[in-house]
């Protein structure tokens, strides 16, 4: 489950139009919009940052804004020795590299960053994607093809479900962390036929967590190999910030880890590591990783001092660790409902009443000067309206405080709490 | 094990999804007649599942959309000598 503010992760079947106009199947979503606007609601999702401050404050439609729905969560789009590398790589290799990795696109910068992932996550093979919403797409729609069977959660995101259309294998589903709906379907699968196993560490629509070392064990005895896609654990879950796979001790028996440049690294690409001994193929038969072009070389750069700064991020990872329980545990005591009864994430989800009143929230935490994300059906899980907020390791103690005061005056107005 | 038996217990898996007690034919649609979103097919598709222990991909579900369909989908799945 995602971002995906206006549509649901999970592709939707769309009706044939009317002859004639092909955009007469956007009606509803229009009017859905529309609707919206017309409460005299600012529109939540036409949000412009003006000026960027700090990885934690910007001028947002011309308000001074604590930044709390954003996922950089390590705060390291400002670090100085990350900046420093991007100009220095901007300055070396220029703008662009204006080819496919196969072809003229891997710089010497591309390749340091697959060092630096396979150092961080003690793996054999790293390959470096454009983006996550790729490194999911290509990877899922390249093992598993006609014939073959993927089991996985139903509130995965947007692009581990087009990663299963896009590879054409057959797609079944179970409950969202119910670990025995996925044995039952695990030993349905016909005998002999290609098995993957698709999770995410967290599950960025509450912040809750996949139980890993159950289904991780289930998984491989069933013989079905594991993808886990951990974008939203990356750099302050499990003792080395590897990710909640990591934290659960099942690192070895995850085939193919998923991540993203774009969350706790402060960028923007993807990835996959793992320790197929034949995993280099996939830079030949992977699609979406050859038929685009690779991530700029001052994009690379950042993203390799990065992930080595976070390898040595433990003080970091504690502040963000304070950071989310001070927070879940001050919503909770003013008497929000939250989406997970202690802090599992760097995200917390407040659960709202109905969608009127979580515009209404929203746009009075705007005014206060606090930017939450607001995740509105059918994003959301059981078509929830929530606030969800997500922590920063460079918020500061005093901050959390301040979000807190804002929380229960926003909340006393709109009478939520 | 004939047809008729298969569609009897698909309408006692029905039951609990089916509020609006909607009389359900041969040609009843799930997602214009009983109005099925997304999370009511995959839980009334893991009812159908249990029952019958078969797997229904997503990619056969995109090809129901009546419930005559769905019994003949089902009745073609089981294990048990339809």
């Amino acid at each position: 489950m995602s971002e995906g503010v206006m549509q649901a992760d999970q592709p939707p079947v769309i009706e044939a139009a009317p002859a004639g106009d092909l955009f007469a199947k956007f009606d509803g979503v229009i009017a859905m919009r529309e609707g919206l606007l017309k409460a005299g609601q600012e529109d939540p999702f036409s949000l412009v940052m003006e000026q960027v401050l700090s990885p934690t404050r910007a001028i947002c439609n011309g308000r001074e804004t604590i930044l709390l729905g954003t996922y950089n969560y390590m705060g390291m789009t400002f670090d100085p020795d990350v900046i420093a590398a991007g100009k220095q790589a901007l300055a070396d290799f220029g703008t662009g590299t204006t080819g496919s990795r196969v072809l003229n696109g891997t710089y010497q910068g591309h390749r340091e960053c697959e060092d630096a992932l396979r150092e961080f996550y003690g793996m054999d093979h790293a390959m470096v994607f454009s983006t996550g919403y790729q490194a999911n797409l290509g990877i899922i729609s390249t093992i598993a093809g006609k014939g073959d069977y993927i089991v996985l959660d139903i509130d995965s995101h947007a692009s581990i479900w087009d990663g299963c259309a896009l590879g054409n294998a057959e797609v079944v589903p179970f409950r969202h962390n119910d670990i025995d709906a996925m044995e039952k379907r695990l030993k349905r699968i016909p005998e002999g036929a290609g098995k993957l196993v698709i999770l995410e560490g967290v599950y960025s629509m509450l912040g809750d967590i996949a139980p890993l070392k159950e289904m991780v064990a289930i998984a491989r005895k069933h013989g079905a190999m594991v993808l886990v896609d951990e974008a939203h654990s990356m750099g302050f879950i499990g003792e080395n910030g590897r990710g909640v796979a990591e934290d659960a001790g099942v690192m070895d028996d995850v085939d193919f880890i998923i991540g993203t440049f774009s969350k706790s690294v402060g960028t923007v690409g993807g990835f996959c590591v793992s320790n197929h001994p034949k995993f280099e193929i996939m830079r030949l038969v992977c699609r979406p990783y050859v038929f685009t072009a690779s991530l700029p070389p001052s994009v690379v750069a950042t993203a390799a001092t990065s992930i080595r700064k976070l390898m040595d991020g433990a003080d970091k990872r504690a502040h963000l660790w304070k950071n989310s329980r001070r927070l879940h545990g001050g919503l909770k005591a003013l008497g929000f409902e939250l989406g997970t009864a202690k802090a599992l994430s760097a995200i917390v989800a407040v659960i709202m009443p109905d969608l009127e009143k979580g515009a209404a929230m929203w746009q009075a935490l705007l005014h206060e000067g606090l930017y939450v994300n607001l995740a509105r059906p059918p994003a959301t899980p059981a078509n929830m309206t929530l606030l969800r907020c997500s922590l920063c390791a460079e918020h500061s103690d005093a901050e959390v405080e301040t979000i807190l005061g804002m929380f229960e005056r926003a909340g006393k107005a709109v009478g939520i709490i | 094990m004939d047809r008729a038996e298969t569609d009897r217990r698909i309408r006692e898996q029905l039951e609990p999804f089916n509020s609006k007690r909607i009389a359900v034919a041969e040609g009843t649609s799930f997602a214009g007649d009983l109005e099925f979103d997304s999370l009511t097919v995959m839980d009334f598709v893991a009812a159908i599942e249990d029952e019958f222990d078969i797997i229904i991909s997503m990619n056969q579900q995109a090809e129901i959309e009546t419930w005559a369909q769905l019994v003949d989908a089902v009745h073609a799945m089981r294990k048990d000598g339809a």
